[in-house]
């Protein structure tokens, strides 16, 4: 009672704003603040990749490994959210980590790779995906991990998890007997990469191996030449009795999903590449009433949409009132004066758009 | 000032329709050297900014608790009040133009800001930047020219109710963000509706004006001067709340007759923007504007509405890039033998409320005015005020007659 009344009295202190808007300033991370997390460090794993370890809000619900987080960072002053797996299971400090491959022209990775830095603020949403492991009490199956390039962090998430390891994520040599036994767990670890120093947590999994944790089979693309996924049992005979977990670029998933649909056998996969939105030159505009108006490359959205008798906002049609900004949750759009192209999917989260000077440039959906 | 296609001296007549395309094109490309620029720099700009302004807002408050002590109500009354203006002029205006979506930052953004203003944001969107802003100096289209209380163009036919303008001018200075909600509201016209034939949107419209009223005055009125309760604080500080409102307003009100009001800015016919294309829009904004020139701290105070020519020109770039653009504007005003109107403050203050004066009285008679026929030309305004629209219009005529001989007389003695 006496809370709320407080509360109360200091939203009216602050209006037009609200008391966490003050408070933001001193404490952004905060129980009842925003979902938000401090970069603690950032440790380069290979040449192009790193792991970024994050003191989350205080309202981090915690994550199962496995699981991803969406994060939203600035990038060149523009806030943008992208999907990483965790590669710790819950950690005694109480943070987080992900680990970043950059993506060559890529927006994110290689900002947070190369440029991100100690202290800086990033946005979190609590952690997703059902990319984990069954309950291990009772009987636990034999697994079969398949990972391709960065798709191994959910797997070294989930590994690191279940055997002993240091903070700083490898093995604990002190407690190595541990490791093999502890978990009584059959596990074989199928790691393709470029080649060996190209090879996320290739380190991790080798020490992990000669713990006797897991058995690992490394497959370097420029050694060994490229994975045949059909002639995966060579390298697994007891493929058939093994829950396959696989992560790794689309191709791989593919394959591998024919595959073992052909056998019958289980499979989880994670696919880091949801969807890429190639632009084009226009493109059908889909709204929430379920209308899907068909504009061409030069015509302002705004005004294909109202010929199409979709009500839309709008103001100076010129594009200097913002009066007819709306969020666009998947697709791409050009502006009409610059060329400029803007895009939106499942993982970048809506963007808002000036639909009087963006043309369609393939389909788009706009939340409206 | 007279609509630019009715002036003798048309400023733009030597333009051919090919260099005011060409105009067009020059200025896209500056508009886009920003935008190419555009990014951290600009980002931490503006976060910097709303984090120094909240907590000078928060100092300012917290050293008027104790605003019994006339120390710490100067302190606290002058932090709120430069807080007050910040929050209006460089952070709410330029986030609720758009300025800042770039950002795709939530709460930096033109659909979700909200101000310490009488006026709800998205009320002020709607006439500022769709109206004003489209239709920037269009008589009879942009309610920014006067707001629709005062004669600002010599083609309004005058009426004695205009004597009084110099004193509305400075009433709605004091409370100018009231004004500025009844004239978002467009008060005047919907008040001589009928109240029951009166439009849905316009109560609704209304409605969310008292309860931003309601909301921003609890907090100055109330709220604060409550929380000084404690030291015997409850009227100063109230008081301190109320200066530091006027300051803003009265500031702000400058600012915006600044640029819009001085003598060399254009207005322009209804009649002259049908069908207007890119170029003729950016020329229209480059003559319905004016600077006010003057060191970092104004262009700051002033939301870079100091640079009001190039916020005209480019009302969606980030303020602080405005600077950085201005000469390679002016360079182009130069070379296409436009007036780029600047001046000091002061200057240009003088030259919006000389306008407001002379635009108070008929056409002329300032003009013709001299220490020595004073008391004739009051007669005369006397009669022009009392007597009925026959006279008036007979006064007239001779006046703007006198006013053409005197301006011949002194052009041959020159
Ligand atoms: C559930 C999930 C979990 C993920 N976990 C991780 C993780 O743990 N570590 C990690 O590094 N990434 C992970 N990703 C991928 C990550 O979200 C980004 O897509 C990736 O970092 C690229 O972002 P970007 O902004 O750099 O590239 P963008 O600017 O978005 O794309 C630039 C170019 O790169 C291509 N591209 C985009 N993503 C990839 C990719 N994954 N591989 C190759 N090319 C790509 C695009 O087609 C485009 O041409 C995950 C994605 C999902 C959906
Ligand atoms: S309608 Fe004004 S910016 Fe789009």
């Amino acid at each position: 009672m006496a809370t709320a009344l407080l509360r109360r009295f200091a939203e009216l202190a602050a209006t037009p704003l609200v008391p966490d808007d003050y408070l933001d300033l001193f404490n952004p991370l905060r129980p009842g603040a925003e979902l938000r997390g401090r970069i603690v460090s950032v440790h380069p794993e290979t040449a192009d990749a790193a792991t970024l370890v994050i003191k989350p809000g205080a309202d981090w619900a915690g994550h199962v490994p496995g699981q991803y987080v969406r994060i939203g960072v600035d990038v060149d002053g523009v806030r943008q959210w992208r999907a990483y797996s965790l590669t710790h299971g819950p950690r005694r400090d109480g943070h987080i980590s992900i680990t970043v491959k950059a993506v060559a022209d890529g927006t994110v990775s290689p900002y947070l790779v190369h440029r991100s830095r100690p202290g800086t603020l990033v946005h979190l949403e609590q952690a997703t995906g059902d990319f984990v492991l069954p309950d291990l009490d009772v009987d636990p199956p034999k697994f079969l991990f398949v990972t391709a390039g960065s798709g191994v962090t959910p797997v070294v998430g989930m590994l690191r998890n279940l055997f002993p390891v240091t903070e700083s994520g490898v093995i604990d040599p002190k407690s190595r007997s541990a490791a093999t036994n502890a978990a009584g767990l059959d596990i074989t670890v199928v790691h393709v990469a470029p080649s060996e120093p190209d090879s996320i947590f290739g380190a991790d999994l080798v020490a992990l191996h000669a713990a006797g944790a897991i058995n690992l089979v490394a497959r370097y693309d420029d050694t060994h030449g490229v994975l045949d996924i059909n002639r995966l049992v060579d390298l697994v005979p007891d493929l058939h009795e093994r829950i396959t977990y696989a992560c790794g670029p689309g191709g791989l998933l593919d394959a591998l999903a024919a595959h073992h649909e052909a056998l019958g056998l289980p499979l989880h996969v994670e696919q880091f590449k949801i969807s890429t939105v190639e632009p084009g030159a226009g493109g059908s505009v889909a709204f929430n009433s379920g209308v899907e108006v068909i504009a061409d490359g030069a015509t302002p959205i705004l005004t294909a949409a109202e010929s199409a008798g979709v009500l839309m906002p709008s103001g100076c049609r010129m594009g200097i009132c913002f009066g007819c900004v709306l969020p666009m949750t998947d697709g791409a759009v050009r502006d009409l004066r610059n060329g400029a192209i803007t895009t939106a999917d499942a993982m970048s989260g809506p963007v808002k758009i000036q639909t009087c000077i963006s043309a369609a440039a393939g389909p788009c959906r706009l939340d409206h | 000032m007279t609509t630019i296609t009715k002036k003798p001296d048309n400023p733009i007549a030597h333009l051919t329709p090919e260099d005011i395309e060409q105009i067009g094109i020059e200025l896209d490309a500056i508009r886009q050297s920003v935008l190419d620029t555009r990014g951290e720099r600009d980002a931490a700009y503006i976060r910097k900014l709303i984090d120094v302004q909240r907590k000078l807002e928060l100092g300012s408050r917290a050293v008027l608790l104790a605003s019994i002590f006339p120390p710490a109500w100067i302190v606290g009354t002058a932090g709120l009040s430069v807080a007050k203006i910040l929050e209006n002029m460089e952070i709410g205006h330029n986030i609720l133009h758009g300025q800042w979506d770039w950002m795709r930052d939530p709460k930096i953004h033109s659909t979700t800001w909200e101000w310490d203003m009488a006026t709800p944001a998205s009320a002020w969107k709607h006439s500022h930047n769709e109206l004003h802003h489209t239709y920037t100096n269009v008589v009879g289209k942009d309610n920014d020219l006067g707001y629709g209380i005062m004669r600002v163009d010599e083609d309004q036919r005058w009426h004695p109710f205009f004597l009084a303008q110099p004193l509305w001018n400075a009433v709605n200075a004091c409370f100018f963000e009231y004004g500025i909600a009844a004239y978002d509201l467009e008060l005047g016209k919907n008040l001589k509706i009928p109240k029951e034939k009166r439009s849905e949107e316009f109560k609704a419209a209304a409605a969310a004006v008292r309860t931003k009223i309601r909301k921003q005055a609890t907090k100055d009125y109330l709220v604060h001067p409550l929380m000084s309760l404690p030291t015997g604080s409850f009227v100063t500080t109230l008081a301190a709340n109320f200066v530091a409102n006027v300051v803003r307003n009265v500031w702000s009100h400058s600012i915006i007759m600044c640029g819009h009001f001085p003598e060399g800015v254009e207005t322009f016919e209804r009649k002259s923007i049908e069908g207007e294309t890119r170029g003729e829009w950016y020329v229209r904004q480059m003559l319905g504007s004016a600077n006010i020139s003057g060191g970092k701290a104004l262009h700051l105070m002033s939301g870079n509405l100091s640079h009001q020519i190039e916020h005209h020109l480019f009302p969606d770039l980030p303020s602080n890039r405005y600077a950085e653009v201005a000469p390679q504007v002016q360079a182009l005003f130069e070379k296409y033998g436009l007036n780029y109107v600047t001046g000091s403050f002061p200057k240009q203050v003088y030259s919006a409320w000389h306008k407001v004066v002379r635009l108070s009285l008929p056409n002329g008679w300032l003009a013709t005015t001299t220490p020595k026929n004073a008391p004739m030309q009051l007669a005369k305004l006397y009669k022009m005020t009392t007597g009925g629209r026959k006279v008036r219009r007979a006064l007239q005529a001779r006046l703007e007659r006198d006013a053409r001989m005197a301006k011949d007389r002194m052009a041959k003695a020159a």
